[in-house]
């Protein structure tokens, strides 16, 4: 720092805590760091205790019951019904996500008048809060009064009705296209903002040099987005396979489990069928899928550093 | 271009047709940037454009599979949606969910901040491991924790009460601002600080009266995007509250307008959309902020 006068440099030792980096820096950070130990990290060890206990709602009293919980899950086979629809519901979402994520992206960075108005109706899935926008689409996939099975109906496409939610397959693929719109502006928001760091200068090269619209982005915008899009794919990815209102509220698992995901599954069991010792220990077959999504996507952020 | 070789009457007519399928290449993507546009809308905002006609039609209209989904086959009506004004609890969701999110928004800007300001500014050894500390509780979901969480809430006594989500909503919301606004926060030049301390301001008085007039924009996105996470929280609110009156919109909706099978399908949709338009709108004002604060962050931790 520049000399200061004598007079106050004296105030300033008075006010010499608030001025020492060291402290400082604890003191500030010190209440986001126990609140969050608090409300985060105690849970968390909690939840690993509750999956080798017998606690249920009734009976709250901690009993150690060693690996119980788990193999009672093992022979359960909605329990392993639950992880394949995962991974299904994840996978099939992530794909959809990162394509229409793409698209989207593309078409919001373009110059176009109404522009703001476009805007809007994009964010409005992701804004909504999601358990409303699914009542929505109950509604949408009705078993008599769809909108989608009238028009085709009046396509000549089918004669009755579908049944979206009625059949296995078809509660799948619904509960799937309900989450991949939901997420979509997410993932474009946050390829936008890949998109909006390229450097003009380099289209502006590729486009001289000839190249045309689908050669510039195959070879130009996706190589230099990669992380950014990779970065949305694991956001898609980690907030569909730990989600469980999407299926919740569409199907509430149903027909006889074809959509019913680890995190429903621990819902059913823990909160509304009572066992909190078996719903905590399906909850943590969530966590070394969640961790893995976590490393990949801080390596992905390293990469974005360079540019 | 024009440089081409040849007479140049054959040079000028080459221009021509050149500037031609310019043109018209032009016309062309302009035509693709709107259908794009006008479809990219269409798919995204066709269940709520769909949701408002539903909300207003009469029962023989909607509850007729012969009917047109999409237009008024009978005069419309506005007693559904004033039904749910008058005879169901949505006031009280609304309510609660706006208690909630503005307690739960100031908790985070209190936490948030000054942690924020410790990880961006005062450059420690264990600031970056810190920081990615932080991002990975981010990741940490309600389905992992609701069921612990459940049980301290109930030893807390909270069960049943606003106060249930006001204390645990911060867990979502505080790890994202966090990383918001440290991509903020470096944005402000040093020499704003240094200028404020050489003036006789200590540390701590630089960063509250230089710094914070400057990241004010970045603290207005971190309020919308905490108040957004807080009104579509699901798990959490399912799961501490069970009593009507203490529920916020979006699990009242869900389970109070729905008495068995009977849907009150039109309130259902109208209560969707009243809740859906303003926090989109409010998101879109910032969303330029939110682009460019999600990069810093990204970028930079």
């Amino acid at each position: 720092m520049t000399a200061a006068p004598a007079v106050r440099r004296r105030a300033r030792t008075r006010a010499g805590l608030a001025d020492r980096d060291g402290f400082l820096a604890w003191a500030l950070l010190l209440p986001s760091v126990v609140y969050i130990v608090a409300l985060v990290g105690v849970p968390f060890l909690l939840a690993v205790a509750f999956a080798f206990s017998d606690v249920t709602t009734g009976d709250p009293s901690f009993d150690f019951v060693g690996f119980r919980n788990f193999t009672e899950i093992f022979h359960d086979g909605v329990f392993w019904r639950a992880l394949v629809n995962t991974l299904v519901f994840t996978g099939a979402s992530m794909v959809l996500i990162v394509v229409f994520g793409k698209i989207l992206a593309n078409v919001l960075v373009a110059d176009f008048h109404g522009k703001w108005f476009v805007r809007f109706l994009v964010l409005l899935p992701w804004t909504t809060p999601v358990a409303l926008s699914t009542i929505s689409w109950l509604w949408f996939l009705d078993s008599i009064y769809s909108p989608v099975d009238w028009v085709l109906r009046h396509a000549g496409l089918i004669s009755g009705n579908v049944v979206w939610l009625g059949r296995p397959w078809t509660a799948m693929g619904s509960v799937v296209a309900v989450q991949a719109w939901r997420l979509t502006p997410l993932a474009a928001v946050i390829m936008m903002a890949g998109l909006v760091a390229i450097p003009r200068d380099i289209d502006e090269a590729a486009r001289i040099d000839g190249a045309g619209f689908w050669r510039r982005m195959f070879e130009v915008t996706i190589p230099l987005t990669l992380p950014v899009i990779a970065v949305a794919g694991l956001f898609g990815a980690i907030m569909t396979f730990t989600d469980m209102t999407v299926p919740y509220v569409l199907t509430r698992g149903g027909p006889t489990h074809s959509t019913d995901v680890l995190a429903s599954w621990a819902y059913f069991r823990g909160i509304e069928g009572g066992d909190v010792g078996q719903g905590a220990a399906i909850a943590l077959f969530l966590f070394p899928l969640l961790l893995a999504g976590a490393v990949a996507i801080l390596r992905a952020v390293r990469r974005l550093e360079p540019q | 271009m024009t440089a081409a070789a040849g007479p140049a009457r054959r040079g000028a007519r080459e221009v021509e047709r050149l500037r031609r399928h310019y043109a018209l290449r032009h016309v062309a993507a302009r035509c693709g940037v709107y259908g794009a546009a006008v479809l990219a809308a269409l798919v995204c905002a066709l269940p709520f454009l769909w949701s408002l006609v539903s909300a207003f039609k009469q029962n023989q209209d909607l509850y007729d599979p012969d009917s047109n989904p999409f237009f008024f086959n009978k005069p419309a009506t506005p007693d559904h949606v004033t039904f749910l004004f008058t005879d169901t609890p949505f006031l009280t969701f609304v309510a609660n969910t706006l208690i909630v999110g503005a307690l739960v928004v100031v908790i985070t800007l209190l936490l948030a901040l000054p942690a924020a300001y410790s990880l961006a500014r005062l450059d420690r050894p264990w600031g970056t491991p810190m920081g990615i500390g932080i991002f990975m509780v981010y990741l940490v979901p309600p389905s992992l924790l609701f069921l612990s969480l459940t049980r301290v809430v109930v030893w807390l006594h909270l069960e049943d009460s606003l106060w249930s989500m006001i204390v645990v909503y911060p867990t979502i919301t505080v790890p994202v601002s966090v990383w918001l606004l440290i991509g903020f926060l470096r944005a402000v030049p040093k020499d704003v600080e240094e200028q404020a301390m050489v003036d006789g301001y200590s540390r701590l008085g630089a960063f509250l009266r230089a710094v914070l007039p400057l990241v004010f924009p970045g603290i207005v996105a971190v309020v919308v995007f905490s108040f957004t996470l807080t009104a579509s929280e699901f798990v959490y609110a399912l799961a501490f509250v069970s009593a009507s009156p203490q529920m916020v919109v979006s699990t009242g909706v869900p389970t109070q307008l729905v008495r068995g099978d009977v849907f009150f399908w039109q309130s259902l949709q109208a209560a969707t959309v009243i809740t859906a338009v303003p926090i989109a709108f409010l998101f879109n004002l910032f969303l330029d902020r939110f682009v460019t604060g999600f990069t810093m962050g990204a970028v930079k931790t």
